[in-house]
């Protein structure tokens, strides 16, 4: 079987070139405190079901919804981040449909004139080129409730009801499943580097849709697609699209077409099924909203939400490759989130040094302590300041590399100061002289034997020296300087 | 006259000064209700008996016990020496289209049969806090669409206390029947197209449309959620205005209530229309339908007497000093029922969504298979025909390839009906008016059966009133003499935003200028009777 997500053609030559044509629907739970549109509690994870409803969230008669700022300020925060215009006038709107998880029978959703306008996310690919992707659809709304079988029952739960959240749409711009795989990596990187959501996929905290088509490689037009429902990881997003490709490109090949099919991952069985009903294009009737007035913000407060904007990850990280020197790699995994890149330049700046030297700090110390304890660089006791003074301490020889490594365990777990534990605990390099003349001196009268086979040519046993050395000193012995005073002790000078 | 026909000011005054217990006024006015009102209205109710035919029936759920609870409370207050509010003891209606905390609440409807309210509409909370005593829900057209009450799921229907052969006008029929027989001084109403004023006319009560927005609308049950304005049914205009004084206010759960204080508008009330310019409009002197076989729109005059008693209530103003501007023009309100038949019906559409049978309210009861069989059922069984056409019209009108025709040129056509009062009232314009004076319906009470059953024509009961909802404005109606058969009729005032206590004002003087007509001495049918 060809498989085919690049310009590749397979090797017979008799497929044509196809291209894929993928756009992403997504749906990005805010991390509010409160619903959208009353004061219950947004996150029921692990709740009860109907343990966080009202009478507005649960749609009972004569009930109005009372916009939430933080879900205006969020869904703000993440338009400007994505280089969308937000409108100082926008409209909230009824999407009109029944079902049973939807306790108004509409949701309120914002349609032709949302708080967002445009924008786009560049995308860098592993393979070193970069995608952008372009949003035609940026707008808040409410979540529905969650609808569960069992038994031949069907049972709802309206904890979800009135969640916040941000509907966005990309343009058909991505390529292949990789591409789209990376894109939603980037985004919940985002998204969490603002603040605005837990994007947790396995939580339905960021929800999936692909829209995925082919097309012969040159052509620009668009051709029928199916939509994939329910992928609700990275890899089953890159696994899906895939198989869709895949399927697609065989039934061209096959003379057949592409049917505007709705389908369902499946990912236990890793398969798409088709869904069972047909989707006809639905008519929401789509009106304004009449119990919530217009959507209206300041200048001001627009400006002020652009300019609380922090650095965004990808900037930071094409800073950290500019101005630090920093491989990509390195670049890449020191912004992967906001407490670790400015652990870095918190280091940084207190250590006052090579870049490069705080960066394999960080990715092979602080990084393992992390994963370790599972905890975020800024919530780890061993300070920015603390590593500096490490790196330093290694740096002047007071200590060597690997008790540095230790001293990063112990600040950790003492919150003690790298300087106190060394003085506490003796950890200080031996790198006087007369202690170690004393300490080789009497290794070489203890073993005359030794010293006397390595004088007849066997200088292999100068590691076994400096091990002993080492023993002796409890690893603090300086090893540059134990080797000087070693060689000079055994040539016999 | 009976204590309980006194207004809602005196006999609040009187409770609170202890020269009246709000026990002994319940008792009275729980006698009353026992004496006229008949059987409540209920589903599935058997042939209407000729007794059924003697009474008035404007209750759904008569919540006696709970009344009680309140008054007691009220007295119970007023022995500790402790404030009651304003309207202490006051015994009142509440359009079941409210939710009223652990009282059924129907809409008129049998799909909300069995729906019992978990919580208050905010302005039932208001009323409550401020020492009202609620005798229970009266009877509405069927979540408040029509204009007659007979449209309601719950019979028998309620009858026009001033001719039992006639309707109470609607939607709010029950409340004003109630109001004007001594079923309570006061009454809570809502109105979308005129359903405050037009029965306020029937049954010759007050009846007030607030400033869109002056009133919060939490807890009230949508009809269309744009033109809805919960307001007071009284039996004078000072009642009336002390009524809205407790109900308006900003609500942090109404987000389309408008944030700005609430005046007394009981305070100078009483200042008289000297140097106020109160408008005549040529456009509210006839009305104007279509032609359902030739499309084209025929005008007729108004009922001449219709027509006369707003000629008199300008003449007794400009007697009491205020100035009349004649000819001003309001050319667009000629479309107000047209848009309104668009806008409420595409509005009302989508809130009867949530009526679908999942959570509350009636479910199918007959064999289904799947939910959308359920679906089918429930809602065909659960609402009536005034529903389901106005299901059918507002989902035409808002799909998606016909929503530029019809919704969004009716949002066109009202816009140009603002525009049109907001020039009469501009103070720096051509007219400059504190007031429009307009008869407020274009006949008095038809008798029942005669137009229900055309929803069309029916709707046309409206044509005087609706504008003033497209426009958000304020508008009150008044008692304003009998028709030649007896009936009440009433005109209406219209006033700029928010300026309500223009409109007390100039009620109040029209009313102290004909307290000793003669007509004001006639009292309804059904109380003739029970004296």
């Amino acid at each position: 079987m060809t498989k085919i997500n690049t310009r590749q053609s397979n090797e017979d030559g008799l497929m044509a070139e196809f291209e894929a044509v993928i756009g992403l629907e997504t749906h990005i739970q805010l991390n509010t405190v409160t619903k959208i549109f009353c004061s219950c509690k947004a996150d029921s994870w692990e709740d009860p079901p109907n343990m966080n409803i009202c009478p507005v969230c649960a749609g009972l008669p004569g009930v109005l919804p009372v916009l939430n700022e933080a879900a205006v300020s969020k869904g703000a925060r993440l338009a400007a981040a994505m280089h969308a215009e937000i409108r100082l006038i926008s409209y909230f709107d009824r999407k009109n449909y029944f079902y049973p998880d939807l306790p108004k029978g509409f949701q309120i959703s914002q349609f032709d004139q949302a708080l967002g306008d445009g924008g786009y996310l560049d995308v860098p690919m592993p393979e070193g080129y970069v995608r952008r992707v372009n949003i035609t659809k940026l707008h808040l709304e409410e979540d529905a409730g969650k609808t569960k079988y069992d038994g031949g029952r069907r049972y709802v739960d309206f904890n979800r009801c009135g969640v916040p959240l941000v509907e966005m749409v990309t343009e058909p711009d991505l390529r292949s499943a990789d591409e789209a795989a990376q894109y939603l990596i980037r985004l919940r990187q985002l998204l969490r580097w603002l603040g605005v959501s837990e994007a947790d996929m396995e939580k339905g905290h960021l929800r999936c849709d692909a829209n995925v088509s082919i097309r012969p490689v040159g052509s620009s037009h668009l051709n029928t697609k199916t939509e994939i429902k329910n992928v609700n990881s990275i890899e089953a997003v890159r696994a899906a699209v895939n198989m869709e490709i895949e399927r697609q490109c065989v039934l061209v090949q096959a003379g057949d077409r592409v049917e505007s099919w709705t389908l369902d991952w499946d990912d236990d069985r890793q398969r798409l099924n088709k869904m069972r009903f047909k989707e006809t294009e639905a008519d929401y009737r789509y009106f304004r909203e009449p119990d919530l007035p217009p959507l209206l913000l300041t200048e001001a407060w627009r400006d002020a939400v652009i300019q609380d904007l922090p650095e965004l990850p990808l900037e930071r990280r094409a800073r950290f490759m500019a101005d630090f020197q920093l491989p990509e790699y390195d670049a890449d995994i020191l912004t992967a989130d906001r407490p670790i890149s400015e652990y870095f330049e918190s280091t940084l700046t207190a250590y006052d040094g090579d870049p490069k030297v705080v960066s394999n700090w960080i990715m092979n110390e602080v990084l393992r302590m992390q994963n370790d304890l599972g905890l975020s660089a800024d919530a780890l006791t061993l300070t920015p300041e603390h590593l500096a003074e490490v790196i330093k301490l290694v740096d002047a020889g007071t200590v060597n590399a690997a008790t540095g490594k230790g001293l990063l365990i112990k600040v950790q777990e003492s919150g003690k100061t790298p300087e106190a534990i060394v003085a506490a605990e003796g950890l200080a390099q031996v790198s006087d002289d007369s202690a170690l003349w004393a300490v080789i001196a009497d290794l070489m009268d203890v073993h005359s034997e030794e010293v006397a086979n390595y004088r007849d040519g066997k200088e292999s046993l100068f590691g076994w020296f400096m091990g002993q050395v080492m023993r002796q000193t409890r690893g603090q012995a300086d090893p540059v300087k134990t080797r000087a005073l070693l060689e000079q002790a055994l040539k016999g000078e | 006259m009976a204590l309980i026909d006194l207004p809602a000011i005196e006999i609040a005054k009187k409770i609170r000064q202890g020269d009246l217990s709000a026990m002994d006024v319940l008792d009275a006015t729980l006698t009353r209700v026992a004496e006229v009102d008949g059987r409540p209205g209920t589903l599935d109710y058997d042939e209407i008996t000729k007794d059924d035919e003697t009474k008035v029936h404007a209750f759904i759920t008569l919540t006696a016990e709970r009344a009680r609870q309140q008054a007691e409370r009220v007295d119970a207050m007023i022995d500790a020496g402790e404030d009651t509010g304003p309207l202490a003891g006051v015994p009142i209606t509440i359009k079941d289209l409210f939710c009223v905390k652990g009282v059924r609440t129907t809409a008129a409807s049998r799909i909300l049969s069995g729906f019992t309210a978990p919580y208050s509409a905010t302005i039932v909370e208001r009323l409550e806090d401020a020492g009202a005593v609620i005798l229970g829900k009266v009877n509405l057209d069927e979540f408040a669409y029509g204009s007659s009450t007979e449209s309601s799921a719950f019979g028998p229907t309620t009858r026009n206390p001033w001719d039992l052969e006639r309707v109470p006008g609607g939607s709010s029929g029950g409340s004003a029947a109630a109001v004007a027989s001594g079923q309570g001084c006061l009454s809570l109403g809502t109105d979308t197209g005129g359903s405050i004023r037009q029965p306020a006319a029937f049954c010759g009560v007050v009846g007030v449309k607030p400033t869109y927005g002056r009133v919060s609308r939490y807890g009230t049950i949508a009809f269309a959620s744009s033109l809805d304005c919960p307001g007071p049914l009284a039996r004078n205009v000072s009642d009336a205005a002390l009524m809205l004084s407790v109900m308006a206010g900003p609500d942090p759960r109404d987000s389309t209530a408008a944030a700005r204080p609430v005046p007394d508008y009981l305070e100078g009330i009483d200042r008289g229309v000297k140097g106020m310019r109160i408008g005549l409009s040529p456009d509210y002197m006839h009305i104007a339908f279509p032609d359902f076989a030739t499309g084209e729109i025929i005008t007729e005059d108004l009922a001449g007497e219709i027509r006369d008693a707003a000629l008199r209530a300008a003449d007794v103003l400009a007697a009491a000093g205020a100035e009349i501007v004649e000819n001003i023009p309001l050319p667009n309100s000629v479309f107000g029922i047209p848009a309104y038949f668009v806008i409420s019906r595409v509005e009302a559409s989508s809130n009867l969504h949530r009526f679908d049978g999942v959570k509350y309210g009636y479910r199918s009861r007959s064999d289904y298979q799947g939910l959308h069989e359920m679906y089918r059922k429930t809602r065909a069984e659960g609402f009536g025909l005034e529903p389901k056409l106005r299901i059918l019209m507002g989902m035409y009108m808002s799909a998606g390839q016909l929503n530029k025709q019809y919704y969004q040129r009716a949002l066109g056509i009202r816009r140009m009906i603002r525009a049109d009062f907001q020039a009469v009232f501009d103070p720096a314009g051509a007219y400059r008016l504190d007031a429009l004076l307009t008869p407020t319906t274009p006949t008095p009470a038809f008798k029942m059966g005669d137009i229900f059953g055309d929803s069309t024509l029916m709707q046309y009961a409206d044509q005087l009133t609706v504008s003033a909802n497209h426009a958000g404005v304020p508008a009150i109606s008044i008692p304003s003499g009998l028709s030649a058969q007896g009936l009440p009729m009433g005109v209406q005032l219209i006033g700029p935003d928010y300026a309500e206590a223009t409109l007390f004002r100039v009620g109040y003087a029209y009313e102290q200028a004909t307290a000793h007509d003669d007509w004001r001495r006639v009292k309804p049918q059904i109380l003739g009777e029970a004296d």
